[in-house]
């Protein structure tokens, strides 16, 4: 209450953005009337395949490019169309960009320069963001003597030390190997967390997205599938594309009828009828998750359960557990996830045509429209 | 026991510098190349007149030469009308790089054609070409030093600034965009992106095509001969004239002398390149 207080503006949301469309020479939509907001001191993520739009959006966020319907509007200000420079927004480029010519220090002090900071408080601010990103002591190297985890680095101090109110980073885990990878991720959270400044960051990578964020916007086509935190996207996908993008998800094709208020009637081959919970209508997938699914020998007996008869076909090994399609008469093979919950080789080895009842619980069951 | 004797170090697929025929081309392109020069060069100290036979070691035609006051003329010419062609093509060149890397236009492969055309038009023509046009329009002539160079400089400029812009262009295309991008989102002008960013990056391409330039003012014959007059003799065009009357030793001497000019540019401007780098490695 007393942050609200002291910036009335705090309750508003630090971007929205309204109606935007981008049409590239004159047909190509690559993003189309997306409506989107950003909370102050979010971890934002815009998610999806490429050419999906999202980097886009992000470069009119930018300022790089001029939205063609609608507004961007950053900080209670109508942006759509003020150039990158004047913006209170900075960008961690997907190559880093950092620049070559000049040192560690002379890339952080950079933006500054254009700004017309006094000598004093530039010194002092660079060392304060190299600091914060655990460079100190490299201020003078060149860029072309750092790994491509320092080289980020400094790309993170030189936009950070601008102080802005909107961080964008644009697929900046991609060129760092996998180990690094995770160091990073991590390392961005904190990073977000002390500065409390709000992150805007673009991925194709689901578990970057996941592990990161707040709030993730799921884009394909150009527009917006779904935006929700990572767990209600994992567990409750609004439709077909967000359940099969993020996440492994078995779909089996149904038809439903409406049957009293939020429960759906689908009738589905190798199932028949149940009665779910759910709004879409007509042609369905009936959609769990591998890991919400159960293996038995003997038939379950549990109402509250759906199972079917299922043929194991291939059968992948992981360690900590293993992921076994079954072939259950559809055509489309059900997989499943079965933790190897024993040291028991012999208990959780499946062979090819052995039979058993796969099972999962009609609460973990998602009923999806297009 | 093998019926064959085995080499103990045979020759490998990519040995190439063991195959004899491979050794008699690189040895005769050699020969070809730097026998001449460095006859001319040894011949520059060659006591003798006729200069066919060596007569013995002597300095003397070095004093000539730098007595000969028209000689000494042509020499400053030559060096003048070089650093203002120098100067100007590597501006002109950059700019139109950097016009023809940057944006789009309509026209613009017309230009970019156009633009390069001074390459493949035989000198000869432009030669005559540039002759004909400053006679036509009337640039005047009989104007004091060094203002009298000023139409040879306008032609040198005109043929040598599309080598430049194609060095330069070059180079521009390994420029990363998102390095302008960022310094545009770090609050730069576009200006301030060109500046800071843009030319810093083209520097080998600037230091490589002004030295394009300037060896090819300096030596440039034909487009020269046909727009200099009576007062405005450049070194080449004056080593040709001395040659219509006798090959002497001062010749030479006059000719090892613009070597040794084009080696200490060409060296200079390398070292320029190398400090660069090493500025920037030897910071920390």
């Amino acid at each position: 209450m007393s942050e609200a207080a002291k910036n009335p503006s705090a309750g508003e949301p630090i971007i929205r953005i309204e109606n935007v469309s981008k049409i590239f020479g004159g047909t190509v939509k690559a993003v189309d009337n997306v409506n989107l907001e950003v909370a102050r001191g979010e971890f934002f993520a815009l998610l999806g395949p490429s050419g999906c739009g999202k980097t886009t959006l992000l470069r009119m966020l930018a300022g790089f490019e001029v939205p063609t319907h609608g507004r961007v509007i950053i900080d209670g200000q109508d942006m759509s169309k003020v150039a990158p420079n004047k913006r209170p927004i900075n960008m961690v480029f997907q190559s880093y960009a950092v620049f070559p010519h000049m040192s560690v220090e002379q890339n952080v002090a950079y933006g500054l320069k254009m700004d017309r900071r006094p000598a004093k408080e530039i010194r002092e601010r660079v060392a304060e963001a190299l600091d914060l990103v655990k460079l100190g002591s490299l201020g003078k190297r060149m860029p072309d003597e750092m790994s491509g985890g320092q080289r980020q680095r400094v790309a993170l101090a030189r936009a950070l030390v601008k102080r802005p109110s909107v961080l964008l980073l644009d697929e900046p885990l991609s060129a760092l190997d996998a180990k690094l990878r995770e160091a990073m991720q991590l390392e961005l959270v904190r990073l977000q967390k002390t500065v409390g400044i709000t992150f805007v960051i673009v991925t194709h990578d689901q578990s970057e997205a996941l592990s990161m964020a707040n709030r993730i916007a799921v884009m394909n086509a150009g527009t917006v599938q779904q935006v929700a935190p990572p767990a209600t996207l994992y567990e409750a996908p609004a439709n077909r594309f967000v359940a099969d993008f993020i996440g492994k998800i078995n779909m089996i094709e149904g038809d439903a009828v409406a049957a009293g208020e939020g429960e759906v009637k689908v009738t589905a081959p190798a199932i028949g009828e149940v009665t779910l919970a759910g709004n879409a209508t007509g042609k369905v997938a009936l959609a769990v998750r591998p890991e919400k699914i159960f293996v038995d020998e003997k038939e379950p007996t549990d109402p509250k359960l759906i199972k079917v008869k299922g043929k194991v076909g291939e059968v992948a090994y992981f360690g900590s557990y293993s992921n076994v399609f079954f072939d259950i008469g559809t055509g489309a093979p059900l997989q499943a996830d079965i933790s190897n919950v024993s040291s028991d080789i012999e208990e959780f080895t499946f062979k090819a045509g052995e039979e058993y009842w796969v099972y999962w619980r009609k609460a973990d069951t998602l009923v999806l429209g297009d | 026991m093998s019926l064959f004797k085995r080499n103990p170090d045979p020759m490998g697929p990519l040995d190439y510098s063991r195959r004899l025929s491979l050794r008699i081309t690189v040895a005769v392109t050699l020969f070809f190349l730097y026998a001449p020069i460095i006859g001319l060069i040894a011949f520059s100290f060659n006591d003798s007149r006729r200069n066919v036979v060596w007569r013995g070691f002597t300095t003397d035609y070095y004093v000539k030469l730098f007595n000969n006051d028209a000689l000494m003329l042509a020499f400053a010419n030559s060096l003048t009308i070089a650093v203002f062609t120098t100067i100007f093509s590597t501006v002109l060149g950059a700019l139109t790089a950097y016009v023809l890397w940057r944006y789009r236009f309509p026209g613009k492969a017309i230009y970019e054609g156009g633009m390069a055309l001074p390459i493949v038009i035989p000198e000869i023509c432009m030669g005559v070409a540039m002759m004909v046009f400053f006679a036509r329009i009337g640039w005047p002539s009989g104007m004091m030093w060094p203002f009298n160079l000023s139409a040879i400089t306008i032609a040198h400029i005109a043929f040598s600034f599309p080598f430049a812009a194609i060095v330069i262009r070059a180079r521009l295309e390994s420029f990363n965009p998102e390095l302008a991008e960022c310094a545009r989102d770090l609050g730069a002008s576009e200006f301030q992106v060109f500046r800071d960013v843009v030319v810093p990056h083209m520097k080998p391409g600037l230091i490589a095509g002004a030295l394009l330039a300037f060896t090819l003012s300096l030596d440039d014959f034909v487009i020269t001969f046909f727009t200099s007059g009576p007062d405005t003799v450049t070194f080449p065009v004056k080593i040709y004239s001395m040659v219509r009357f006798s090959v002497t030793p001062e010749v030479n001497a006059a000719s090892t002398v613009l070597i040794l000019l084009t080696l200490v540019v060409t060296a200079f401007a390398l070292r320029m390149q190398n400090r660069n780098n090493m500025l920037g490695s030897a910071a920390h």
